[in-house]
């Protein structure tokens, strides 16, 4: 590694600590985050709310179809996320998972697996480097992604890197003798955000409506679902009310 | 003559605030509220008005909503005047009265099932339930934070959504709004008026 190389390095990674040790209710730069939310908001009214609204009028075998099939292939990723956070409990249940879904489950579209107890939690890198007590960072939003904090956003990135459905999509790589291709991994991406959106139609409506600060309304939820994902557990942590009688 | 009229008086004034209370046992208390709550929304003979005031009503028995305003408020509720104080609530409690009436009207055609309890402390049950829509959707799990300090009357504190914490999210809510305005309470009350407003 040449001086300038080792240099860049270093700053990089003391820049990456630093932030590191931020909290993720800590804002890395927040008016900044506020007009990318701005945007994503924009964008959702535009394009994703009424592909959202067209997708829930589709018959309900259909929509269930699609949303089983993309679960699937986000399983994928659990499966090493799993390994290499030491779950083989979680690693078991993915692998039979995606096994009795894809073929039982006809590629996926049944989720037969539910069925007989394997339900498993699913993890991303994001949630791995947690569990390897790696803090979540500071908080900021990116455009179309939505909220992330720095550990998160690495971790995204990283998540192409060990998600087998990545790696023969994006990678054009061949496992057991299957290959996509770009495309592939995009529209399953973007179907996965259209079901997540038609399935939170009514929520999102209230949450709208209801909010006087939808951009810390939109945070906070990010940040309670992300500890209890790292926690898999549904229970919220935080109790911080004992103090307060009347 | 009078003594009759007295009674009939008692029982009428009797009867008509203790029409929404319910057990005082927490995950009895929840049934009770929940059953009656979802029958009243998905009754089509009702008004959205008379709805909205049914919700109005529920709540203000049965929402410790007083607490909620407080922990929303966060550390600022110990440094603030209690004029000030009592201002934000009275903003507050007309706010969430509105926000509850808009997020309940339109939630109705589901089933509704208590699952268990659990006793934090004297003063705190978790009731553990779920929801079960009848349109094929995933059942929602819903915890709710009852405050037991008073055995008699059950209050409720917090509802957590799938994980989610409605009073944690409001109180983050709120904080952002008080940051960016030098923690002026003033600023927050303004907010809420506003919501109420429009």
């Amino acid at each position: 590694m040449n001086s300038k190389k080792l240099k860049v390095f270093i700053v990089s990674t003391f820049f990456l600590l630093s932030i590191i040790e931020l909290k993720a209710s800590d804002e890395c730069f927040e008016g900044f985050s506020r007009s990318v939310f701005k945007f994503n908001m924009a964008l959702d009214d535009i394009v994703i709310e009424p592909i959202a609204k067209g997708y829930n009028k589709l018959p309900s075998p259909i929509k269930s179809g699609t949303s089983n099939f993309t679960s699937n292939i986000s399983t994928l990723l659990s499966i090493p996320n799993s390994l290499l956070q030491g779950n083989l409990r979680e690693f078991g249940n993915s692998v039979g998972s995606v096994l009795v879904n894809t073929t039982v489950g006809v590629l996926g579209f049944l989720n037969p697996a539910e069925k007989i107890g394997l339900k498993p939690h699913k993890e991303d890198v994001g949630q791995t480097l947690a569990t390897y007590g790696i803090g979540s960072g500071c908080y900021f939003v990116l455009p179309v992604f939505g909220p992330t904090t720095v550990r998160d956003s690495i971790g995204l990135i990283a998540d192409t890197f060990v998600d087998p459905f990545a790696h023969i999509t994006l990678r054009e790589k061949e496992i057991l003798g299957i290959s996509g291709n770009n495309l592939d991994y995009f529209t399953v991406k973007g179907t996965t955000a259209v079901d997540f959106r038609a399935d939170n139609e009514n929520n999102f409506k209230s949450l709208e409506k209801n909010s006087i600060d939808l951009y810390s309304s939109f945070k906070s939820i990010y940040l309670q679902d992300r500890d209890n994902k790292i926690r898999n557990s549904s229970e919220n942590s935080q109790d911080d009310w004992g103090n307060l009688d009347n | 003559m009078r003594k009759l009229i007295f009674l009939l008086v008692s029982f009428l004034i009797f009867t008509s605030t203790s029409l929404y209370s319910y057990s005082s046992n927490p995950k009895e208390f929840i049934v009770g509220l929940v059953e009656d709550a979802i029958s009243k929304l998905s009754d089509k003979d009702l008004t959205d008005e008379e709805k909205s005031e049914f919700i109005e009503q529920i709540a203000l028995e049965n929402v410790d909503i007083k607490a909620l305003g407080l922990y929303t408020l966060g550390e600022l509720r110990k440094s603030t005047e209690k004029d000030k104080i009592n201002d934000y609530q009275i903003a507050f409690e007309k706010y969430f009265l509105k926000s509850l009436t808009s997020r309940l009207k339109d939630y109705s055609a589901s089933k509704f099932e208590v699952m268990s309890e659990d006793k934090k402390s004297s003063n705190y049950t978790i009731v553990n339930s779920k929801i079960i829509p009848e349109d094929g959707s995933p059942e929602i799990k819903i915890d709710w934070r009852i405050y037991t300090k008073n055995r008699d009357k059950p209050l409720i504190r917090d509802l957590i959504v799938e994980g989610l914490s409605l009073a944690r999210t409001q109180r983050e809510e709120f904080s952002s709004i008080l940051s960016s305005n030098n923690n002026d309470i003033k600023a927050l009350i303004l907010k809420l008026t506003e919501f109420v407003a429009n």
